[in-house]
Parts: C-alpha cells; sequence; structure tokens
C-alpha cells in the first residue's frame, strides 16, 4: 500500500567527491587576500579536528574570510567546482561537526567577529557569526541585558557554532535554547545567495526556516549575521546547593521540584566522580562527601526569590537531602557555579582523554540511568563522571580513556554507544544540546527509521541539491543505517514500526 | 495499523496518483486563516485523545484531533497550561490545527509561540509514510527540527498525527493593570519596561487605554504592580478582557472590514492606516483598513510583515494572505513542499498560490 521509497535512497550514498585542488586553489586566490587562504600542510594541521579530538582528517584547503562578500566568493567557486564545504566556528563542538572533509574547503569564521549592533531599547543585537557567547553578553551588560543561552564553553564558542548546534546551557530550563533567543539569521546557501531566516519582528511569514536553521549542523547554510535577543538581568540570582547521600534520592528530588510547580532557573547534578574532580581544582566548595549533589538557582526580583529559594529548600529537605546551603552573596553563587562550568576540563586532568556524551531522558528515568552507566563503566572498565543538565534531562557522562592504550578508545567508544542506546530506549534522544557531527552518525539509525532518515535527506536537498555542506555529518547515508541495522542483528526497517517504536 | 491512518494512506496515495488534491481539516475552527481550501476534504477530527501526560516531566502528548479544550482541561487538574494562550476561534479547535495555523496568544511575548513550546510530532507525508520526529524531551538536536518546521505550516507538508508540547506551571499571581495614554507614549513605555525584568505577560493598546498583565510569583507581581502603578483592573474583568483579544471577540476584530496583522519590531513607530490594536510590546498590530501594498511595503520597511488574517476570497485571490517571499526563500519553500509533498497533494494554496 505504502509508495516505495526511492526517490533519494541511492543518490545519498557515501559520494566521492573529485576535486581538482589546483583549480581551487587558483580560483580562491583570485578572490581572497594571501592570508586568508591557506595550503601548506603545516598551516592546515591546526584545524585537523574540533573539540571531537579523537577524530582528525586534514581539510583540502582552509580559508579565512574576513567579510560576507568573501564568504559568498568562495562558496560560489566551491559550489561551480562541486567541493565540499565545512564551516568552522571555534571548533568546541564535540560530535566533530567541524572536522574537515579531506577533499574539501574549511571555511573558518573567526575572523566574522564583529558585534554590529547593540540595541537596547529593542533588546537586541547583530552579531557576524565567529562573535563569541560571551561577548555578547558583555556588549550588553551596559545596559542590564545579557544573551541568556549559557554554554559552559561560552568564553570560546561563537554564536554561528551555537545556532548551528541549537545549544542550550545551564540556565535553558527557563530561559530556553538557543532557538528560543534568535530573532534572524542570514545566511548564504551553497550556490552563495543570500537568504534572511527570520526577521526583526518575532515571526515571519512562510514556514519556519528559522527553527530549521538551529541545529542544522553547518548542512543547510552558512551562517554570515545572527540577530539575537538580550534579556534583562534579573535583579537577584542565588543557587542552593543540595548533597545526597545517594544517587537515586537526587534524581527523585529533581522531580520533586517541578511537580511542585517550581521551574528553576538552573537545574543541574554531579555525581560522586565528578564532584571528586572538580572540588580540588575548582575550590567550589563542593560537599565531597556526597553521591550527588543537585545545584539549583533562583532568579528575580528579591521577594520572588526568597519565596521561591524557600520553597525549593522544602522539597529539597524532603526528598532526603544531606545537606543545604544558599549562595549569600553573588560572589558565592559564582563560586557555586564556577565547579560546574569547570567540570569538563577538571574531568580532562584526571586522564589524558574522555569522551563527552549528551542523551538526553525523560527526568524520571535519571537514577536508573546512572545506575545502568555505573554497571557499564564496570563491564568496559573505564572510570566515568556524571555531569547533568538535570532540569533538562539532559546527561554529560565523561568517559575517561587513554588513546595510547591499544583498545581503549574503541572500548569508550562502545561505551558511550550504550549509553544513547539506553536514551533511546528509556524514550530520549542521542543528543540534546553537541549535536549529531560524525560522531553520532551512525547512532541515528537507532532512534530513526529509514523513512525518517529519507525525508531528512529530502530535506537537506532542497537547500543543497549536490549535498556540498558539511557532507558526511549529522545524517547517515541509507547505506550507512541498513549496515548498523544489520550489524546488530535488526531486520529492514519500515515506517510502520516506528508507530510502536519506544519513543512513542 | 490503526484504521484511521490506513484509511488516509489510500487517500492520499489515490489523491497522489491522480493529481487529487486533500483539504486537511481538524475541527475547522481556523480554515479562514490562509489561502482557500481547495480539494477533497480530509477529515481528521476523529483521531483524538491524549496519549500521555506527566505533570513531572512537563510534557504532553496528544494525537492531533484532540479538541484543544479537552487538552486545556486535563493539563489544568495538574495545575498546569500551554502557556503559549493558543486561541481557539471555535470549541471546535484541535492540537493538530493549533500546531499547523501557529498561532499564538496574548502571552506570546513573555513565553514564546507555539513553535518554542512543541517537541515532537508524528507526521503522515505525501509518500504515505508515519514519520515522528523529535520527541517528549526538553532538548533534541538528533536530525533536523522538523517539529518546529511544521507551526505554522498550514498543513502543505503532511497530516499530523500526534503532537508533543512542553507546557507550565500555572501562574501562581496575575494583575492586570490599566493607563490612559496615546498609541506612541504606550510604544515607548513598553519597550521601555521590556528592558526590565518585569513579569509582564500581555499587553495591549487600544483607542487610548494601554493595558498591562503581569504574572508569576505573588511577591513579584506586587511589587511590579506597586512600581508600575496603573489602575488596578477587577480580576473577572482582566479575565474576560485578555480572552476577548486572545479569541477576537473583542469589539475591535467585529465586522466584516478586512483583519490586517502587521508583525513588527516592537520599537516601530505608529504605523497609521487608522484604528489600532497593538499586542505583544509593540510586536504584533491589528489594522482594519488599509491598501495591501502600502501596508506590506510599511510592514517591509519596519523589518516584519503583514498578513492578511481575515478577508474574503476575492481580497484574498488578489493580494495574496501572506507577505511575499524573497526568490531565495521562495525556492526554498518549493523544495521543501517537494521534499515531504511530491506530488502537492496536502492544503493546496493555503500557504502560498504556488504551492
Ligand atoms: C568545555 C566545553 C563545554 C561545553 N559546554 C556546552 C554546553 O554547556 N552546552 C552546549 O550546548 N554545548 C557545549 N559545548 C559544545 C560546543 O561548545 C557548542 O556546540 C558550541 O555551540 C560550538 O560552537 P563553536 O563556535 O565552537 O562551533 P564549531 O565547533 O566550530 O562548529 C560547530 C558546528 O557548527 C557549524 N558552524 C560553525 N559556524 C558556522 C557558521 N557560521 N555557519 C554554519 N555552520 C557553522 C560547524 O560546521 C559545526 O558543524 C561545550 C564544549 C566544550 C569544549
Amino acid at each position: 500500500m505504502r509508495m516505495p521509497v526511492t526517490t533519494l535512497q541511492d543518490s545519498t550514498a557515501d559520494r566521492p567527491f573529485t576535486v581538482d585542488r589546483s583549480l581551487l586553489i587558483q580560483r580562491l586566490r583570485e578572490v581572497l587576500p594571501a592570508q586568508a587562504l591557506l595550503f601548506e600542510e603545516e598551516d592546515l594541521r591546526p584545524y585537523d579536528c574540533d573539540g571531537l579530538t579523537a577524530f582528525r582528517q586534514l581539510p583540502l584547503l582552509v580559508t579565512l574570510p574576513e567579510d560576507e562578500a568573501q564568504v559568498q566568493a568562495i562558496l560560489r567557486i566551491c559550489h561551480e567546482l562541486r567541493a565540499p564545504v565545512v564551516a568552522r566556528g571555534a571548533a568546541t563542538g564535540l560530535s566533530g561537526g567541524a572536522t574537515p572533509h579531506a577533499d574539501g574547503v574549511l571555511v573558518a569564521l573567526a575572523k566574522l567577529k564583529k558585534i554590529i549592533s547593540v540595541d537596547p531599547v529593542s533588546r537586541t543585537a547583530v552579531v557576524q557569526p565567529g562573535v563569541r557567547n560571551l561577548a555578547v553578553s558583555e556588549a550588553a551588560a551596559p545596559y542590564g541585558l545579557y544573551y541568556a543561552p549559557d554554554p559552559s564553553s561560552q568564553i570560546a564558542c561563537t554564536i554561528g557554532g551555537n545556532v548551528a548546534e541549537n545549544s542550550g546551557g545551564v540556565h535553558c530550563l527557563k530561559y530556553g535554547l538557543t532557538v528560543h533567543n534568535v530573532l534572524r539569521v542570514r545566511g548564504l546557501s551553497i550556490e552563495g545567495e543570500i537568504v534572511e531566516f527570520g526577521n526583526a519582528a518575532l515571526d515571519a511569514p512562510g514556514y519556519d526556516l528559522l527553527a530549521l536553521l538551529n541545529g542544522s549542523e553547518g548542512l543547510l547554510a552558512l551562517i554570515t549575521e545572527v540577530t539575537v535577543k538580550l534579556t534583562p538581568k534579573p535583579e537577584l540570582a542565588q543557587v542552593v546547593i543540595a548533597s545526597f547521600a545517594d544517587v537515586r534520592r537526587a534524581g527523585d528530588a529533581v522531580a520533586s521540584i517541578i511537580a511542585a510547580g517550581i521551574i528553576p532557573a538552573g537545574l543541574e547534578m554531579m555525581d560522586r566522580r565528578a564532584i571528586l574532580a572538580v572540588e580540588p581544582y575548582a575550590n567550589a566548595g563542593y560537599d565531597m562527601d556526597a553521591e550527588a549533589i543537585l545545584l539549583c538557582e533562583s532568579d528575580g526580583t528579591p521577594e520572588e526569590v526568597a519565596e521561591e529559594i524557600g520553597r525549593m529548600t522544602a522539597v529539597l529537605e524532603k526528598s532526603g537531602a544531606a545537606g543545604i546551603r544558599v549562595s549569600q552573596n553573588e560572589a558565592e553563587r559564582l563560586k557555586f557555579w564556577a565547579g560546574r562550568k569547570a567540570a569538563f576540563p577538571a574531568v580532562g586532568r584526571l586522564t589524558p582523554d574522555y569522551l563527552c556524551m549528551d542523551g538526553t531522558i525523560p527526568r524520571k528515568h535519571l537514577a536508573d540511568m546512572l545506575e545502568a552507566i555505573a554497571a557499564l563503566s564496570g563491564k568496559y572498565s573505564l572510570r566515568c563522571a556524571n555531569v547533568f543538565h538535570a532540569g533538562d534531562g539532559n546527561l554529560h557522562p565523561l568517559i575517561m580513556y587513554d588513546a595510547n592504550q591499544p583498545g581503549e578508545l574503541e572500548r569508550a567508544t562502545a561505551f558511550g554507544a550504550e549509553i544513547l542506546e539506553l536514551s533511546v530506549h528509556f524514550g530520549g534522544t542521542i543528543t540534546g544540546e553537541h549535536g549529531v557531527g560524525i560522531e553520532k552518525i551512525d547512532l541515528m539509525a537507532e532512534q530513526f527509521t529509514l523513512a525518517e532518515i529519507g525525508a531528512f535527506h529530502r530535506l537537506k536537498a532542497a537547500f543543497d541539491e549536490h549535498g556540498l555542506l558539511n557532507p558526511g555529518k549529522g545524517v547517515p547515508t541509507l547505506a550507512r543505517c541498513r549496515e548498523y541495522t544489520l550489524a546488530r542483528g535488526g531486520g529492514e526497517q519500515n515506517s510502520m514500526n516506528s508507530m510502536n517504536s519506544s519513543r512513542q | 495499523m490503526d484504521p484511521w491512518i490506513e484509511n488516509w494512506t489510500a487517500r492520499i496515495n489515490d489523491a497522489a496518483g491522480s493529481a487529487g488534491q486533500l483539504a486537511i481539516r481538524g475541527g475547522g475552527s481556523k480554515t479562514f486563516y490562509g489561502g482557500r481550501e481547495q480539494g477533497e476534504r480530509l477529515d481528521v477530527g476523529a483521531y483524538r485523545g491524549i496519549v500521555a501526560y506527566e505533570p513531572t516531566e512537563l510534557v504532553v502528548s496528544a494525537r492531533a484531533g484532540t479538541p484543544l479544550v479537552e487538552l486545556t482541561a486535563t493539563l489544568a487538574e495538574k495545575g498546569q497550561w500551554l502557556a503559549f494562550e493558543p486561541p481557539h476561534f471555535a470549541p471546535t479547535a484541535t492540537v493538530g490545527g493549533m500546531l499547523a495555523s501557529g498561532l499564538s496568544g496574548p502571552r506570546r511575548q513573555a513565553v514564546g509561540a507555539v513553535r518554542d513550546f512543541v517537541l515532537g510530532v508524528k507526521l503522515l507525508n505525501g509518500l504515505g509514510e508515519v514519520l515522528s520526529f523529535g520527541g517528549q524531551v526538553m532538548k533534541n538536536v538528533a536530525g533536523y527540527d522538523v517539529s518546529r518546521l511544521l507551526a505554522g505550516s498550514l498543513g502543505t507538508l503532511g497530516v499530523l498525527l500526534e503532537v508533543s508540547l512542553k507546557v507550565l506551571p500555572l501562574p501562581v499571581a496575575e494583575r492586570s493593570l490599566r493607563f490612559a495614554i496615546d498609541e506612541a507614549t504606550a510604544l515607548q513605555k513598553l519597550n521601555q519596561w521590556g528592558g526590565r525584568p518585569l513579569p509582564i505577560s500581555a499587553s495591549a493598546w487600544h483607542d487610548g487605554i494601554l493595558t498591562l498583565r503581569l504574572s508569576g510569583a505573588v511577591a513579584a507581581v506586587a511589587a511590579a504592580e506597586r512600581l508600575l502603578a496603573g489602575e488596578l483592573m477587577d480580576a473577572a474583568e482582566a479575565e474576560a478582557y485578555w480572552r476577548s483579544l486572545r479569541e477576537q471577540t473583542h469589539a475591535f476584530f467585529a465586522g466584516d472590514a478586512p483583519l490586517w496583522r502587521l508583525s513588527l519590531p516592537s520599537v516601530a513607530p505608529p504605523q497609521g492606516f487608522g484604528a489600532t490594536l497593538i499586542e505583544w510590546g509593540g510586536a504584533q498590530r491589528w489594522l482594519r483598513a488599509g491598501d495591501a501594498r502600502a501596508l506590506r511595503s510599511a510592514a517591509a520597511k519596519a523589518g516584519g510583515h503583514a498578513t492578511l488574517f481575515r478577508g474574503d476570497d476575492a481580497l484574498k485571490a488578489a493580494v495574496g494572505v501572506f507577505q511575499p517571499l524573497p526568490a531565495p526563500l521562495a525556492q526554498i519553500h518549493r523544495n521543501l513542499k517537494h521534499a515531504f509533498d511530491p506530488q502537492g497533494v496536502f492544503n493546496p494554496g493555503r500557504m502560498y498560490p504556488d504551492f
């Protein structure tokens, strides 16, 4: 009865690109200043990976455009010569989204870092894609405003990268993700045409392409300008730290806070191994005897904060918190957060390498997930520290390994894959905010049916007919999905079994 | 397989094979919105019911035909709601129609629109495939965000089967205040207040009166009420007032004159064109008069767009419902339509005449 899905099936196979490198260099030289084009191996080397350092690849060339017109010229040439294009912001991405393509041009946007305007009246800022996340808040601070999404990498990561990944932060439970805080994205299509997604108003006519651009991992357009919303700084913020003698209680406390009708400004959790890594590094004042701690933030007017802190404390006590502390001033609040924000580098000190996972699950399964991870840690003989955006159910297990020990990377990868498969089985997703990139590309088949993957390919083709923007990322080829399913002992999927999948 | 879906899939395949077209209808409450319905009617209202609701997860999933009133009542039992205050426009309004129309009520300025609350969808596309996107969790970046793309797509990309939405606790306290001021001053005040951490959840200016609604914790609302010093409205009267804006039963919306909606940056100055009702802190402006071309060029100049929200078929056909798109965007729209509905089966002309 169903119509066969043959339309795109075979055109999505891993396509070899045949790019004439010298012709490409010659053509790019005509449109770029000498310093904006790198092609010697030693110059390419620093660009061979992003935050997913386990995967390295030299690009064919690197370009460092200085304005939109140069980006446009690069794209036109790449489109004409059918050369892949990979955008790169600050390369803090953790899924390999900015990993170069061997036959492609890496477009590094670091030089497009102008804050074009900050308008305190309309509460918006217009920025180039290479502007760092924190720089926006700093520019808005004199007006009592800030840019709400605050990834822990905010000192380094760029707005372009944030939009491409739909990044979150510790405050997105209340203030939303990047997609909720961006009004307009100006970009270039692979043909080099300027396209505006969204506008200066709250909505735009037609399909919500602005929403689609968020989280599209550089596969749909190259972002050259972003209008972000600025949020008034709350008068006061205070954070409560609650320590727990067991993780199950901590997990249940998270659900109880939400059940009480409270939406904290931030609700984070760390397990014992994370606490032990962070405390000596950041001196945040965490309870070193706790099995888990929760950080719950409240912000608003002083009256509102006092009321909410009171309610949160009551819930935490009832949930069996062993100790509760409330930040008494701004310095102490920042100190409490500093530990959480330094969790990745702190764990990084304990191990030569680590993999950061990013599944999201319904909050009610937090404790089950932690227990499962502990068991897997035994199975693979690898340590794992857990940091969670608990309020959103977004997990960041940090799997520690040593790439120089034969087999450890493979074990770490398999460990991570099992966590993500579990995330899907608990009714969640393989990635909450870091993106699919190359890291999780095979796991897409765990979460989506062939028909759904096919729909993604058709959507991609609506923007980029020849598949030149960031090929090999985000969405696996149908052939790869079949391989994955077969390797896992599954049969051919069809769209009908999605009706009974664990997601629904 | 569900018999409804089986039946619709067959009709989609028939239509696709014979250049047929289907007009998808939930409760028919928003048929007036968008281009005229064309094609054979596909009634989907019978596919209804709440599939899953877990208050502590802040998520509800419902079949697309579920009446909005039923969903709202279920959420209210647990002290929760759809914070973007979707308009019903008729008691028959469904969850699917809410998402497909993409319309949000007075609270949009404070919390976001439908698209900001949709977490996942199940869709029947033009190939007769049942597809799931997104899910029931707050953060999910696996695959393209098709769920949000479907918000406001007016049924042109497929039949919505199921929708998962983020829900929020009802505000504890609510107060509405009134100020007698002119349009320009109201816009200035709204933008000024918007830059401060005040719990303003809705605003409306019309005919020399600015009405503000404050929502949130008791203490925060009380503090803002003292600070802003407007004239306090009776709670029942306020509730009725905001409902009349959400449902467009307010006198401003009465009569047969075309209703234009201008979506503008909140700081855009008064636009003229006669009687105006301003919502969303200045970002949404309703008008009852004006030449389509003049309105559209004024809106574009200000950085926004103009929609012929209500009007007769002749006017819609003459001037189009939605602001025309620049060529590269129009091309992407046609390509996307083709990606989901290659034979052009669903809701032809509801959004733009060319698809
Ligand atoms: C210590 C640490 C902490 C982190 N914490 C968080 C966190 O709390 N929350 C979170 O969400 N993430 C976090 N991340 C992940 C990462 O910082 C984010 O994904 C960030 O948004 C990436 O930005 P970037 O500028 O580094 O982008 P890159 O890594 O350079 O690129 C990321 C993706 O965006 C694409 N891209 C970049 N610029 C453009 C452009 N102009 N146009 C089109 N595509 C573009 C790239 O092709 C790539 O696919 C963390 C990473 C680290 C290392």
